[in-house]
């Protein structure tokens, strides 16, 4: 690709690639990102190419893979315009029939689409399906459009226009102004304003400066930031691009997870792609402006999202985090200003500077604007990634977008906020989702992780759960989170095996207090709150648990058994073949029974049974 | 051996000590472990004390120091997995393969590793073997996928 000497080359260049796009009569645009390609959308894509080819459509026929499309229930999907047609959990086999009807005569493949599932209707548009319906996919729904691979897609969509403008137009301070006016708020956890920060770090001694994209997503049960990232890596950049251009920075890092290998290669070939546009190093657009991106792999430490903890882990050293009476946007990467803004914040900057603040800020509630993104997970019926304004209520996100329970057993609790927040019932429901709501409530919007938990989920053994997950991410430098978590994590799982005292669960209360107010960095601070959350709301469970040797969910190895319904078993013989154990004995077409001397509480018996027979007590 | 492995490696680094977290992810990468001889190799290159290099191999749960073994199932134990019953899976496969997360089995076939999260939460649980996901898991299709697996390394040898 040619170098962009300048704006007008920019412009240019977009031109022509939108004229390159519209020469297609009709566009399929497939989800290739990780979540898909584990449902099989890799063969589909084959299949349609070669189905395209074969039938000679190559010049009418635009396919295009892209990053998450956010219905990942539904995978591997695919959306084919004009005509917005959605069709979902998509095979090989389906793919002459979507050439020979829809890509060649408009005609719609009815048994691919989505149907309703209160209705019962088919749905033929993505815009009809509920899931997409409540959402405002501002950020996520520039993935379906361009292609992370092809830097040529996100400029024919006016990609960089947002830098070119600043680099032209705009001084720094008017940059800085700019999102402060938007509202934005740090979209990994903290919700700091990102003005703010970006101006102390302007304001900030030292020639030398430095911005981070935090793509460490290490909250489990969160993936958006992957999904931007692997999805359109260009949005992230320019953000950066913006962010540096307005702090005075020369360079910058994506410090991104290993776990993420198609992130780490996409965002590799966008820094590569915009060098060569002349997009990233020296004299950018021939504005003067030089700056340029290294991609850092994370190595599996959770406790590297906290912002110094990271900066250490960028220099190569080990991920311990530091106090912060100094803050980072003034002593931070190798001592230097640094600014650490996450994926998800980086991605609106470009909006932002296009729209407009008032724009941004007409969306959401008074304090925090714009939208988010959740991932929804968990027994939930539609799972996936979801766009929408800050301020939607919880019931909005779980039940009309969400479609409510995934098997029928009633929603209990969502847990919020991945290991550094709590679990909200469903009397909560109603709370607007932002920042300051959720954490009064006593859970947080964190990086927007959504777990949602029904009647088969203990909220003991989540407590404990996270726990075990912290205290093994616990870098161990300061005495509270090392051995507090430790305590308190002996206590939950004497709970959860039957040895649970009224006295220990005081005791508990006690440290996860202490815990909280003495940790060093925001891991222990926040390392409690399943504990406290759960406590709070479901003290009921732990009760059961410690007088009635019991786990209402079923869920607690030590407290519960496997057994057979004899009215329901028809005697077929799938469990006795199935179990490893050879714990369930019984003659042919006879109920058969499991021995509890034998029994390991694998749940296999419960997975092969079709007649519902095997019961958990 | 493995030195021929990760000397190409070493000659890409330009031997600055925040190259260090990187260099050691290459060298993984093609030896799947991180050899003693590396490791020094890696600080004489960067001018990172051995100390320290091993402290940081030693901190990061993505590095191994033991060779791993021909086949690499990884278990994810994020949330969304575990309230789907992630947890269970890691149980039921540490029975079965007789070895905790983090281990090999004896005669080398199977490494067990347990990770914090894959990204694919709305597919949960998830399990990947040798780099290819499976999605929605249960025990007893997990069970299944190692006997076809053992079975298929079997018939490869009777071949070999």
């Amino acid at each position: 690709m040619p170098k962009m000497l300048g704006p007008d080359a920019l412009l240019g260049w977009a031109k022509k690639e939108r004229q390159e796009r519209e020469k297609f009569e009709s566009t399929v645009q497939i989800c290739a990102d990780t979540g898909c390609r584990a449902s099989g959308s890799g063969v589909v894509v084959k299949a349609l190419r070669n189905e395209v080819e074969r039938q000679g459509l190559q010049d009418k026929v635009n396919i295009r893979e892209t990053g998450c499309h956010g219905f990942c229930e539904q995978g591997p999907l695919m959306v084919i315009e004009p005509g917005n047609i959605f069709y979902g959990k998509v095979t090989p086999e389906d793919v002459p029939e979507i050439v020979s009807e829809t890509l060649l005569n408009n005609r719609v493949v009815e048994r691919l689409c989505y149907v309703d599932s209160i209705s019962g209707e088919r749905i033929i548009k993505e815009s009809d399906v509920p899931f997409y319906k409540a959402q405002d996919r501002t950020i996520l729904g520039q993935n379906k459009v361009v292609d992370p691979f092809d830097i040529s897609a996100y400029v024919a969509n006016g990609g960089y226009s947002a830098l070119a403008r600043v680099l032209t137009s705009m001084e720094p301070e008017e940059v800085i102004s700019e999102i402060q006016e938007s509202g934005l708020r740090g979209r990994g956890g903290g919700g700091y304003p990102t003005g703010r920060k970006w101006e102390q770090c302007r304001a900030a001694d030292g020639y030398e400066k430095y911005v981070i994209c935090n793509a460490d997503e290490g909250d489990p049960g969160a993936y958006m930031d992957r999904s931007v990232l692997e999805g359109n890596p260009h949005v992230v950049l320019e953000g950066m691009m913006i962010g540096a251009f307005a702090i005075g920075a020369q360079q910058g890092y994506i410090y991104v997870r290993n776990e993420y290998p198609l992130a780490v290669k996409h965002s590799k070939k966008a820094i590569s792609d915009a060098r060569d546009a002349g997009l990233l190093g020296e004299d950018i657009l021939g504005s003067g402006f030089s700056f340029d991106v290294k991609v850092m792999r994370g190595a599996g430490a959770f406790v590297c999202g906290e912002s110094t903890a990271l900066m250490a882990s960028v220099e190569g050293k080990v991920g311990e985090p530091r106090p912060k009476d100094v803050h980072t946007v003034e002593k931070g990467l190798y001592g230097r200003p640094t600014t650490l803004n996450n994926v998800e914040t980086w991605a609106n900057v470009p909006g932002i500077i296009n729209k407009g603040a008032e724009w941004f800020a007409a969306k959401g509630t008074a304090r925090s604007k714009g939208t988010k993104i959740f991932a929804l997970t968990g027994m939930v019926k539609n799972t996936g990634l979801v766009e929408v304004p800050m301020g939607t209520p919880l019931r909005t996100i779980v039940f009309d977008i969400g479609g409510g329970s995934a098997n029928g057993s009633a929603i209990k609790a969502v847990q919020t906020g991945g290991p550094s927040g709590g679990c909200l019932p469903t009397e909560k429901f109603d709370l607007p989702v932002d920042f300051e709501a959720l954490s009064e409530a006593g859970s947080m919007v964190g990086s927007g992780g959504m777990v949602v938990m029904d009647e088969s989920t203990c909220m003991v053994d989540v407590a404990r759960y996270f726990l075990a997950f912290l205290m093994d991410e616990s870098c161990g430098k300061c005495a509270p989170c090392r051995i507090g978590l430790d305590r308190m994590l002996e206590i939950v799982t004497d709970i959860t095996e039957g040895r649970g005292t009224a006295e220990k669960l005081a005791l508990l209360e006690d440290v996860a207090e202490t815990v909280q107010v003495a940790s060093l960095c925001a891991l222990g601070k926040t390392a409690p709150n399943p504990v406290l959350s759960t406590l709070r709301y479901f003290r009921a469970e732990y009760d059961a648990h410690i007088r009635e040797r019991r786990c209402p969910a079923g869920v607690c190895r030590a407290l519960i058994t496997y057994s057979i319904d004899t009215e329901a078993c028809t005697g077929c013989g799938a469990c006795l073949r199935a179990c490893p154990h050879e714990a369930v004995s019984g003659a042919k077409k006879e109920p058969h029974v499991i021995d509890q001397e034998l029994c390991q509480k694998c749940g296999i018996c419960r997975d092969e049974c079709k007649f519902d027979a095997v019961v958990v007590q | 051996m493995s030195t021929v492995h990760y000397a190409g490696i070493l000659e890409t680094v330009e031997g600055h000590p925040s190259e260090l977290i990187e260099v050691l992810h290459d060298i993984q990468e093609e030896s799947h472990y991180l050899p003693e001889d590396a490791l020094r190799a890696v600080s004489e290159k960067l001018g990172v004390p051995l100390i320290e290099v091993f402290r940081v191999a030693n901190f990061y749960k993505a590095f191994t120091l033991v060779p791993r073994g021909a086949h690499l199932i990884t278990v994810c134990t994020g949330t969304a997995c575990h309230v789907r019953g992630g947890s269970r899976l890691l149980d039921e496969l540490s029975g079965q393969l007789n070895i905790a997360a983090g281990e090999t089995t004896s005669d080398g076939q199977f490494t067990l590793e347990a990770v914090n999260c894959l990204g694919a939460c709305a597919l949960g649980p998830i399990v990947v073997l040798d780099g290819k996901y499976y999605e929605h898991m249960t025990a007893s299709k997990l069970r299944k996928l190692i006997e076809s697996t053992r079975a298929q390394d079997n018939e490869d040898s009777a071949y070999a």
